[in-house]
């Protein structure tokens, strides 16, 4: 699987992803600029976490008209995956890749702790390390990860497959308490129409190695890498 | 000319922002506040002096980068 990582001002998790991909891969990912127009041949296009643009205006709002972030829709649309971590997810709705917002944390308050999420969908290629309705743990680290779509919206994205992940309890269940941020219907990821395109607020990167304290965010990169070759 | 912007959460958009500033305001003795929303407030200078052309374009911004519009109003207001 030949990847690329695209880096913004204020991008600060682009290495924690580019190790990922290597543990994964056995390859490193090629590190784009934004100010590029191209982005190289690849299977796998990784928007990662930080503060682009100091989250200026809204969380990802400024990097989402940066001139590489319309090369990945061309890609995107031409079937390359495609996945935003935390505010790489921010960045693909404002730039409407994926559907809906991510509000301020309901509670104000940012939230930097390992949450437990139920796999919503194992049938795609950023699933296929994963089996259906398996929780894992995995951390988070965000002040805007509030998913918000209107009622329509999110019907939607039910009846199509489209939640990847759901914050749950450690034993899988919906409660309020394991909702860190007061998502719509406890959403922590959501799949584009083809599942092609995948945002989450979580960090898989950051628990993929036993010195983070847990792997289970790595079976998603190596989901990718044998799904993606 | 001169034009200021309006952005404002649409109603049904939780506004937690806003809840924390009515309960400040509660604090601070001020009770008969029912509710608060904040929104952002921008100026933009515009070297255009056609009215019309003006709000098109002001209306191709808000639609573009100023508003997100799934969860956001704006109101153009302009002074010649």
């Amino acid at each position: 699987m030949k990847s690329a990582v695209v880096v913004f001002p204020g991008t600060n998790r682009e290495q924690d992803a580019a190790d990922a991909l290597r543990l994964a891969s056995g390859q490193w990912p090629a590190m784009v600029w934004h100010r590029e127009t191209d982005i190289p041949n690849v299977d796998l296009i990784v928007v990662p976490g930080g503060f682009s643009y100091g989250d200026y205006l809204r969380s990802g709002a400024m990097a989402a008209h940066s001139p590489i972030v319309r090369a990945i829709a061309e890609r995107a649309k031409k079937g390359v995956a495609v996945i935003g971590i935390c505010n790489g997810f921010q960045v693909l709705t404002e730039a409407g890749l994926l559907p809906g917002v991510l509000m301020r944390n309901a509670g104000l308050k940012f939230v930097c702790r390992d949450v437990h999420l139920r796999v919503e969908n194992a049938q795609t290629v950023f699933t296929a390390g994963y089996a259906q309705g398996q929780v894992i743990r995995v951390p988070v680290a965000h002040n805007d990860g509030n998913y918000f779509a209107d009622k329509a919206t999110l019907d939607r994205l039910e009846g199509e497959g489209r939640v990847a992940f759901r914050y749950t309890s450690p034993a899988g269940t919906l409660e309020d308490a394991s909702n860190p941020n007061g998502s719509a219907r406890h959403i922590a990821g959501v799949f584009n129409e083809t599942k092609t395109v995948l945002g989450l607020m979580p960090h898989p990167e950051n628990a993929s190695d036993a010195l983070h304290g847990g792997t289970d965010g790595l079976s998603l990169f190596q989901g990718l890498a044998k799904a993606l070759g | 000319m001169k034009a200021k912007i309006h952005i404002t959460l649409k109603s049904g958009v939780l506004d937690p922002q806003g809840k924390a500033i009515q309960h400040a305001l509660h604090g601070l003795g001020f009770a008969g506040v029912d509710d608060v929303r904040q929104g952002k407030y921008i100026e933009i200078e515009l070297g255009e002096a056609d009215q019309t052309r003006a709000r098109a374009q002001l209306d191709e911004m808000c639609k573009k980068l100023l508003a997100n519009t799934v969860i956001e109003n704006y109101a153009i207001e302009i002074q010649a």
